[in-house]
């Protein structure tokens, strides 16, 4: 159906108005890695991987993985015995599957049957024999009991040669950033490898959606990661709906389009700033954010929340928005749009700006297809990639359908491609938010829900950053059972790695701030 | 190079202008600013530290560097090193996995140092509270001088929170 009839998987469509999404059971390991060895083969993308303990509902483990091809997702189960939940190593297939099976090694206790068996969240914190999300891991809580707290070791890969070194850098940096392990290995100024450690702010999210009901689920996936909390809200809105069998209105549709929107310009003024500032001009910082501070004040405003936290929720929307305060916005993206527009004049008319952005940090395309890249980062490859836009075989959900969205896309590759792509992002978004304030229908905010015993499904939404994608099941009780959330930076991470070699260390920064990764949403 | 001169022109300076245009806030961070001036009668230096957070409350500090709000342009200063920092501004849970981290940062700053803790995360745990990889508030680990709520707490009441600390510090 996807790749070729004779598969032995039977796909069937998620109901609800999300973005299509295919589940299947795949009948064995070598079914799965067939599966994905033909989705690479079509150019497509491993999106997740994650683990489930079964073992209370008869079964043993499950993993799960999603994978991204031209007409939607295709959420892929496979079953594995609970005495020995081993799978097939897709890392050979998918760099991108290689932080993922480690995590879900460290988190659920069930491995790939090769390739790199590092821990990956797991630093010392807690036994390497005690998973998380097992269902029988319990242990006390509190300072000073239970597990004691570890001094760990990682296992860096070592650079040989004359004239290498090392430089580690981290977990805490040097700015007002997320905390984070970096080793570079050098000759002289040039880079030669980075390799990323991370997980320094793993902070238990998923064991904590374990029991909870829908309500407190919100409000914890809105805050894996705070850049993103309305695109985390809507995926996992997406979800729930799709398990519990009910759609949102038209209009709640569009209010979260219009905070998606309006969350995607935010981050985008503020890194366009931080990116001026990291190539030497604080004048770009500056006025950068003037502008993000005035579109948060009206945020507070309209929202009630500068970051619209807590305001999608399953089923809708949690705050309505007057005639009044859609003039408002209508009129700011005229004022912000203007502003933007000489700015960046400005940006691609400096010099010294532009020797510091061109052919900087430069990925192709056909690495980012290989990484599994999305987002801002693909983008700036060249790669029509963007789940609010029709592409051949897509349509994309509503609300986007209708509204036709234009991806914004570069070749280059590079920092300033990256800056470029943000730059369009932002005139199409105000595009958008306009049509949508002029467009608002009337319609129910929120429709009432009800969790459904057993229920599960997936949402999936083209947050600032890339793709977001949220999982979820409830259990026979009602409550979650098991929610996995996915942040665009487990694909992006090594795309960095990549990006700085043989650029120089202090080129760093500015081809790190060019990215604007998530620690906490892929440290979970 | 005449275009931007002219931009810069044209924008003036915002700390005043925003000040007759909206007067309450604005009025607010003045008074602020010159609170912290008097009470500290020089610069003040701080090492913001991400202990655990969503980087919400990341969001609200980088903030406080924003022209309305200009710390900077009053001599309060983020720095990089805990060494030269005055002040520990730390946004939590404190994840295990950051503990000891924490706790050494906490040791390279001199005294007499303050510790503010910054969002609901990081006055009591916020919605993450004390589990297998968090501790939870980052009084668990270190001492803390002064919690500031909100989940994230605006610029104003990081500002409100910082002026709270110097001022319960000084004699
Ligand atoms: S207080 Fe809120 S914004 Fe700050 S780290 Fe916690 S969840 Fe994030």
């Amino acid at each position: 159906m996807f790749l070729a009839d004779d598969f032995p998987i039977d796909f069937t469509l998620q109901p609800g108005v999300g973005a299509p999404v295919w589940r299947g059971n795949a009948p064995s390991g070598e079914d799965l890695k067939d599966f994905a060895a033909a989705t690479h083969l079509a150019a497509g993308r491993l999106c997740a991987m994650w683990g489930s303990d079964e073992r209370q509902r008869g079964g043993g483990y499950r993993l799960h993985c999603v994978f991204g091809l031209n007409r939607g997702h295709a959420w892929l189960s496979l079953d594995l015995s609970a005495d020995d939940p081993v799978y097939p190593d897709l890392a050979g297939i998918f760099p991108a599957a290689n932080r993922m099976q480690r995590a879900t090694r460290d988190m659920v206790g069930i491995a790939s049957d090769g390739g790199d068996q590092r821990p990956w969240l797991r630093h010392g914190a807690w036994p390497a024999d005690w998973y998380p999300l097992r269902h029988d891991a319990v242990h006390e809580v509190g300072m000073g009991v239970g597990f004691p707290n570890l001094p760990s070791d990682y296992d860096f890969v070592q650079v040989g040669g004359e004239g290498a070194h090392e430089i580690p850098v981290g977990p805490i940096h040097a700015g007002i950033i997320e905390p984070g392990h970096f080793r570079f290995s050098v000759v002289g100024e040039r880079v030669l490898r980075l390799e990323q450690r991370l997980g320094y702010q793993h902070k238990g999210v998923e064991k904590l959606f374990i029991g909870a009901d829908i309500e407190r689920g919100a409000r914890l996936v809105g805050r894996i990661s705070g850049d993103s909390t309305c695109a985390y809200a809507w995926a996992y809105a997406d979800a729930v709906e799709a398990a519990c069998g009910i759609e949102a209105s038209s209009r709640a549709l569009l209010l979260r389009a219009l905070m998606l929107e309006r969350e995607r310009v935010a981050n985008h003024l503020g890194d366009l700033g931080a990116l001026g500032n990291d190539a030497a001009f604080a004048f770009g910082l500056t006025q950068f954010l003037r502008l993000k501070e005035d579109w948060l004040r009206l945020n507070a405003e309209v929202f009630g929340h500068r970051f619209m936290m807590d305001r999608i929720v399953p089923g809708g929307v949690a705050v309505n928005v007057e005639p009044a305060a859609l003039a408002a916005i209508v009129e700011q993206c005229a004022v912000i749009g203007s502003e933007v527009k000489k700015l960046r004049t400005l940006y691609d008319e400096h010099a010294g700006l532009q020797d510091r952005f061109v052919t900087t940090g430069t990925i192709d395309a056909a690495l980012a297809r290989e990484l599994s890249l999305t987002g801002i980062g693909a983008r700036a490859t060249g790669m029509i990639l963007d789940g609010r836009a029709h592409r051949h075989d897509y349509t994309p959900p509503p609300p986007w359908a209708a509204l036709g969205v234009r991806p914004v896309t570069d070749e280059r590759g590079d920092v300033a491609a990256r800056v470029a792509v943000r730059f369009g992002e932002i005139s199409e978004s105000l595009r958008l938010l306009r049509e949508i304030a002029v467009g608002m229908p009337s319609g129910e905010l929120r429709v009432a829900i009800a969790p459904r015993a057993g229920g599960s499904g997936l949402g999936v939404v083209e947050g600032w950053r890339g793709e977001v994608l949220v999982a979820v099941r409830f259990g026979d009780d009602g409550k979650l059972a098991r929610v996995h959330p996915h942040d665009p930076s487990w694909q992006a991470w090594p795309a960095l790695e990549h990006a700085v070699m043989k650029d120089i260390v202090p080129d760093f920064p500015l081809i790190n701030k060019s990215f604007n990764l998530s620690y906490s949403g892929a440290d979970l | 190079m005449i275009p931007l001169l002219k931009h810069i022109f044209r924008t003036g300076i915002l700390t005043e202008t925003v000040a007759l245009a909206e007067g309450g806030p604005q009025r607010e961070i003045d008074r602020l600013h010159d609170e912290i001036l008097r009470i500290l009668g020089r610069a003040l230096t701080i090492r913001e530290v991400d202990a655990g957070s969503c980087n919400g409350c990341e969001l609200e500090i980088h903030a406080l560097n924003n022209p309305y709000y200009n710390l900077e342009g009053r001599g309060i200063k983020f720095v990089a090193s805990p060494r030269h920092a005055d002040m520990l501004l730390v946004t939590g849970p404190v994840t295990k996995n950051m503990e000891n981290a924490l706790r050494i940062a906490y040791d390279c700053t001199p005294d007499p140092k303050l510790v503010v803790a910054v969002g609901d995360c990081g006055c009591d745990g916020g919605v993450f509270g004390e589990n297998y990889a968090s501790c939870g508030a980052i009084a668990n680990v270190v001492g803390v001088d002064l919690r500031i709520p909100g989940c994230p707490p605006t610029p104003l009441a990081l500002m409100q929170g910082i002026l709270a600390a110097v001022s319960k510090r000084s004699p």
